[in-house]
């Protein structure tokens, strides 16, 4: 595949501002700044524009985050390594499974660990189930941004299924802290596996139902359609992951070209769109539902037993029936809970497909419990990036469709 | 498109004498170079080397070391799984060092929030503001120094900043000799 | 019927005639019709969104217009965290509110700062606007919203609607 750049430039939005303001018959000649957000129902969280408009046209656009910003990257510089897992949570708050293994795999890295086959293969079946639920937000918020407020019932309830699920294995509906620093913090219930192939079957005509709603549908098209288009050269520059970046037409998937946990033993396709519009953006998520479908599947037909957790005795938690009858497990888990784990000195950036891009960690570590620095590259940050290039010379009702199909969450985008 | 190991040495024989020695860990190289020819290495790499992809930037600030704050970039290529992180130092002093922002467009944003969050600047940037803080916030949080629960502030119109109330936390022990250190408790302020 | 005043429907008076105190009818009636101005900040508005979906139905307490414009609504329900760049602006959205108006604080977030002790995050919005319910939990279950929302009405029944009582601001500290 040739992959080509382009020097960032800004005159071409204003070229095609240029145009669509010639092509608009009313335009009165002056600007009018609008503020959009931090408090509207389309910006999914608390992202603000402040847009200037001639007419109906958006001349130009300044994107302002932050009004999420809670300082993660500082709390985590302050804890150890576990204790960091649950505001991992909170960074997608929609894919919260995902976050927590991207996480988990970044310190592992660090450590030098590589987890056995039964935990890998936990670790991928909630990745794909948080992909699907996370798609299955995004689209229906994209749909209801164009008005088919129907979608988002139908997908919210497929939502409170997986929730189900989430809640039996970890406990929680989406603030899931599944995951441990070498492992996870408990084993499947029991039954489980076949809950989730249940899920699984009575869902793949979902997918299709959901299909029959949108993909054909006259006035989602008219929406969606050749609105926003991100070029290839543009997504690339602008470092654009998942299924956006898809959606212009390149094939990078963190799965296939970097794979972790034993994600090329799977089939699966990387389906990629051929203009780069909304209407590409939304048909790359819906047919990756599929595939994570299809990967699920595929976990479940050999699914491995034997450990879920790495065998370093001294760094992963005990069993707890052993910490109250052995002392020397008691140390262990006394001195783990204190003082966290024995990083060696050295630096890792490990990088995951979550369902809104790539999801990095960069862990600076200088030894012990505790990251020296942690830095989140958060693909909604990255994506949202473009905006200021994207939204100029766009109709003032297609700054709602964009923003739907780009699907970003705030949480992680600030941080 | 270049392996890791050829981006190293083709790196190293076109700055000749601004490029440090290459360092692996867990399979990833780290290459340092000087501050000043950041923006020229990021060229070299997009345009001779195929590393078509920046996936990140990222500061640390190694308070109490000369130069004190490091830049990280972590490029990678969108077809092939190479990476190559470049480190470049940056003394509290000089303070800044050029953008890349012209080769990869990604860098603007990433290089606003290291504004931001550590105040390392960057010459040449086309809008360099904060990002996640607001116009007119006083502090950098990402910096050492910088105390987690923060400092009051005042920017009228804007926005305030508090001390959260962090009862002597947050409580994590430092790994020492003797057990009766052992009990959790406030982590000690890192030696300066 | 309801706690404190009563609305009585007396048989034996002929017609369609209710014979009410007055502020309990207006009590009832605003019970009954909130509409909220969901303030989804953080994570807790994806548990807000699901109590709008059919499981949790939040229509079935009369609460479910929710109104993005701060001029329609009478509940604000803050979702989530509330940092001090977001600070002032929903404290601008609540001034914006008509009276009477009420406000959930929804999640250990919007209540007390939650599990983000930082230099980024205001410690809980009574710090600036006046809450009548906290509802625990990271994230509340939509139940939870729910029985806050039940509380708040329960509440609201209690006010003397003729003559309420505006609520002090509370100062910055
Ligand atoms: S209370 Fe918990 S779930 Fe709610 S916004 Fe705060 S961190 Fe998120």
């Amino acid at each position: 595949m040739a992959n080509t750049t382009t020097t960032f430039e800004q005159p071409d939005a204003l070229l095609r501002t240029q145009q669509a303001l010639d092509a608009a018959p009313d335009v009165p000649g002056e600007r009018l700044t609008l503020n959009m957000g931090p408090s509207h129902p389309s910006t999914h969280g608390v992202l603000r524009i402040v847009l200037e408009l001639d007419g109906e046209v958006v001349t130009k656009a300044i994107p302002d985050i932050g009004y999420l910003h809670r300082g993660d990257e500082k709390i985590a510089e302050n804890m150890t390594y576990n204790q960091f897992v649950p505001y991992t949570d909170r960074l997608d708050y929609l894919a919260p499974l995902a976050n927590n293994v991207a996480y988990a795999c970044a310190v592992e890295k660090l450590m030098g660990w590589d987890l056995p086959p039964r935990g890998q293969a936990i670790r991928v079946l909630c990745c794909e189930l948080a992909r699907i639920s996370a798609h299955l937000l995004g689209f229906g918020a994209m749909a209801m941004d164009c008005g088919a407020m129907s979608v988002f019932l139908y997908t919210f309830t497929e939502r409170e299924k997986l929730y189900n699920l989430f809640e039996s294995l970890t406990g929680a509906r989406f603030t899931t802290s599944y995951t441990r620093i070498g492992g996870m913090t408990r084993d499947l219930p029991p039954g489980w596996l076949d809950e989730v192939a249940a899920f699984i079957k009575q869902y793949k005509p979902q997918i299709e139902e959901t299909d029959k709603l949108l993909t054909r549908n006259k006035i989602f098209i008219e929406r969606s359609r050749d609105v926003g288009v991100i070029t290839r050269a543009d997504a690339i520059s602008y470092g654009i992951t998942g299924p956006n970046l898809r959606g212009s037409g390149v094939d990078y998937d963190v799965r296939k070209v970097r794979p972790y946990l034993g994600y090329e033993n799977y089939d699966f396709d990387i389906p990629v769109g051929s203009v780069g519009d909304c209407y590409d953006r939304y048909l790359v998520r819906l047919e990756e539902l599929r595939q994570s479908v299809r990967i699920i599947e595929q976990v479940l037909a050999k699914f491995p037993e034997g450990p879920i957790h790495v065998a370093d005795t001294k760094n992963y938690l005990p069993k707890k029936q052993k910490v109250l009858t052995k002392m020397e497990e008691l140390i262990h888990q006394f001195i783990l809970v204190t003082e966290g784990l024995k990083a060696p000195p050295g630096e890792v950036y490990f990088g995951a497909e979550n369902p809104k891009g790539e999801l990095g960690f960069y862990i600076r570590s200088r030894g012990g419990g505790v990251p020296y620095r942690l830095k989140i590259r958060a693909p909604s940050f990255v994506n949202l990036s473009i905006l200021d290039k994207l939204l100029p010379g766009c109709m003032m009702a297609d700054v709602v469709a964009i923003l739907g199909s780009i699907d970003f969450v705030m949480g992680e985008c600030d941080r | 498109m270049a392996t890791t190991t050829e981006a190293i040495q083709s790196l190293q024989s076109a700055f000749a004498g601004k490029v440090g020695a290459a360092r692996e860990f867990r399979g990833e190289h780290t290459l340092p170079v000087d501050r000043e020819i950041i923006a020229d290495v990021a060229l070299h790499l997009r345009d001779k080397l195929g590393f078509d992809y920046l996936a990140d930037i990222c500061s640390v600030d190694n308070m109490g070391d000369e130069p004190r704050y490091e830049v990280v970039y972590e490029f990678a290529q969108m077809s092939a799984p190479h990476h190559l992180r470049i480190i470049a130092k940056v003394s509290e002093d000089e303070g800044s060092l050029p953008t890349i922002s012209h080769v990869y467009a990604t860098a603007n944003w990433h290089e606003r929030e290291i504004w931001d969050m550590m105040g390392i600047k960057f010459d040449n940037h086309p809008d360099l503001r904060r990002i996640l803080m607001w116009e007119g916030y006083p502090y950098f949080p990402l910096q050492r120094d910088f105390p987690l629960e923060g400092k009051p502030s005042d920017t009228p119109g804007e926005a305030f900043t508090r001390i959260a109330p962090l009862e002597g936390g947050p409580f994590v022990t430092a790994p020492a000799e003797h057990n009766h250190d052992r009990e959790p408790r406030a982590r000690p302020p890192e030696p300066v | 019927m309801v706690h404190g005043r009563e609305i009585a429907y007396n048989s034996k008076v002929e017609g369609n005639i209710i014979l009410a105190n007055l502020d309990a009818s207006i009590n009832w009636m605003r019970t009954h019709s909130m509409w909220p101005m969901p303030m989804g900040l953080a994570c807790c508005a994806i548990e807000l969104m699901a109590s709008g979906g059919a499981r949790f139905d939040i229509a079935r307490f009369g609460a479910e217009v929710m109104r993005f414009s701060p001029r329609q609504s009478d509940v604000l329900i803050v979702a989530g965290t509330v940092t001090y760049k977001m600070a002032l602006a929903t404290k601008r959205i609540y001034e914006q509110m008509p009276d009477p108006k009420w406000v959930i604080a929804m999640g250990a977030c919007a209540s007390s700062g939650g599990m983000y002790r930082s230099y980024a995050v205001l410690q809980g919005i009574d710090r600036i606007l006046p809450v009548d319910v906290y509802i625990s939990g990271c994230p509340p279950r939509p139940e939870a919203l729910l029985e806050g929302l039940m509380r708040l009405q329960q509440k609201i029944m209690t006010e003397k609607s003729t003559t309420r009582q505006l609520v002090p601001e509370p100062a910055l500290v």
